[in-house]
């Protein structure tokens, strides 16, 4: 179970400050028990970007996007509303977002931070990482994060580590995270992205507040409702 | 303002030289190799806990080279201290009579010799000269205001050897656009690939001081080309170490590749940063063989 909670208003807007048209992703998973991104999620999002002006494409939810070939096989319905939009904002956790940056040639905007793990991820059986760190920074990265991906979890490029290969010299079986944030968005035509300063990070973030850890985010800890607790000690439901 | 600001200021061509501090105590040898450094450079780099290897601390062998009116350019790494520590370390410095500051990410721990220590990384490069920038403007990260500024003359490294380069030149920017005032390179053998590196950065008119590892056997050649991203020993070099084993050894090799090497770049850059490596006593000669006393 990751614990997301949608950015705000203003980060998502800003994201999208150079995009005429948007195609929205969202997630049945354990997003949409914390009651964040999923399909009843999804009309708010489009609402405030319509708002702005924007156009939405299309949009569409999947039940898990931390499954690789569920969301490639889902999203090929969607090829022609998502290659007319400008970018792809994806309202769920930090390996969803990775998910579907690696399956679509577009700019991935993250409509979420992810701010918690707890308990166990979806059907995730890929690569993509997710720190839950509560500071996405996936939208500056080509949605390939560089917390998960650089061994020291770099925001503002590679440092001289990076092997001939394209590798990491602290792991040389492992790729160099900003090698392929480089490849990425050279791929996407969008390098000038790497020359925005970024940070600090706010590390405040990774401690999540008490309330975010308790009942109200997670489906399986909600308190019974007291009507339908009152329900019960009546037997009605047998 | 530091010597090192000012020299580069007026155009000079200037070296630096580098020191390592030990693992332990005695310091004594760390301060003969500044000494072999008197009058023949601007300034001399002081590593922080280079590779990773503990050892004694870099701000206050800064201090004692302060104390012994020599200029240091204080190294300070990301991967020890969070944005506390180093905003705290920079305001001792500045009282230490520190000025130069040559800010890095650092090496990963699980390269040294303390593999399972927990590392920061709380900034990195960019976001330590935001941070100089921010103190030297009399606030601190949080925007708190100081009692007392630091001025610095900030400072960052750059590989031009590292693949691909232009990945480098866009941090390079970054850099420049987080207050780096000087940049220090990794170590350069390969004069045309610098020729190309400085052509592609000239126009940022930041100085450049190339650096040079002096080479001090085939094995150490070879282990850099193996395992120092962005170092590449050319083979007609090593093949040059390999030929006479006693030039090698005495030196006497690592010096002519050094000044071969400072003459192919005099005229493309602002000077050039030796880092020794202990072969301290050797930089002097280095320097008067290339014409720069």
């Amino acid at each position: 179970m990751l614990v997301t909670e949608r950015k705000p208003d203003e980060e998502i807007l800003a994201s999208v400050q150079g995009d005429a048209s948007v195609f929205l992703v969202g997630c049945n998973g354990c997003h949409s028990a914390c009651e964040r991104g999923g399909a009843e999620d999804l009309p708010a999002l489009a609402a405030l970007l319509e708002g702005a002006g924007k156009a939405i494409t299309g949009s569409t939810t999947v039940d898990f996007l931390c499954d690789k070939s569920l969301v490639r096989s889902r999203l090929r319905a969607f090829t022609r509303q998502i290659l007319r939009a400008d970018s792809v904002i994806v309202a769920t956790c930090g390996v969803g977002i990775q998910c579907v940056a690696d399956s679509v040639l577009k700019r991935v905007r993250p409509g979420c931070n992810t701010i918690n793990l707890g308990g166990n991820h979806g059907t995730w059986g890929a690569t993509e990482r997710c720190a839950e760190c509560g500071d996405c920074l996936l939208d500056k990265t080509g949605g390939i994060c560089p917390i998960t991906n650089c061994s020291k979890s770099m925001v503002n490029g590679p440092c001289g580590g990076t092997t001939s290969d394209g590798k990491c010299e602290v792991d040389r079986q492992r790729d160099c995270g900003w090698y392929r944030i480089y490849m990425r968005l050279k791929d996407l035509d969008a390098l000038d992205q790497l020359k925005e300063v970024v940070g600090p990070k706010k590390h405040g973030n990774y401690l999540p507040s008490y309330d975010v850890m308790t009942g109200e985010h997670w489906a399986t800890d909600a308190p019974v409702p007291a009507a339908a607790a009152a329900a019960g000690k009546e037997g009605d439901d047998e | 303002m530091s010597n090192l600001s000012e020299a580069l200021a007026r155009g000079e061509f200037l070296v630096t030289g580098e020191i390592g501090p030990p693992k332990g105590t005695n310091i004594e040898k760390c301060l003969e190799d500044a000494e072999h450094l008197r009058g023949k450079v601007t300034a001399i780099n002081v590593t922080d806990i280079q590779s990773a290897v503990m050892r004694f601390g870099g701000l206050a062998t800064c201090h004692m080279l302060v104390e012994r009116d020599l200029e240091p350019v204080f190294q300070m790494v990301c991967r020890d201290r969070n944005r506390l520590a180093l905003q705290s370390d920079l305001l001792s410095a500045h009282v230490l009579g520190i000025e130069n500051v040559l800010c890095l990410t650092g090496d990963h721990n699980i390269l040294g010799d303390h593999p399972d220590s927990k590392p920061v990384f709380d900034l990195e490069a960019v976001g330590l000269l935001q941070c100089v920038q921010t103190l030297m403007e009399g606030r601190d990260m949080a925007g708190n205001e100081l009692d007392g500024a630091p001025p610095f003359f900030p400072g960052a490294v750059v590989a031009p050897g590292s693949e691909p380069v232009e990945m480098q030149i866009i941090r390079m920017e970054k850099k420049i656009a987080a207050g780096a005032k000087f940049f220090q390179t990794q170590a350069v053998y390969d004069v045309d690939q610098f020729a190309d590196f400085m052509g592609r950065v000239e126009g940022f008119g930041v100085p450049v001081l190339c650096g040079l590892v002096l080479l001090k056997s085939v094995g150490m050649a070879r282990f850099m080309n193996a395992n120092v991203s962005g170092v590449n020993v050319p083979d007609r070099l090593i093949a040059r170490l390999k030929a006479d084993k006693e030039k090698t050894k005495s030196g006497e090799a690592a010096i002519e590749i050094a000044v071969e090497t400072i003459e192919g770049v005099k005229d493309l850059c602002q000077g050039v940063h030796i880092m020794p490596l202990g072969w301290d006593h050797l930089v002097p000669d280095i320097i008067d063989r290339a014409g720069l006393a």
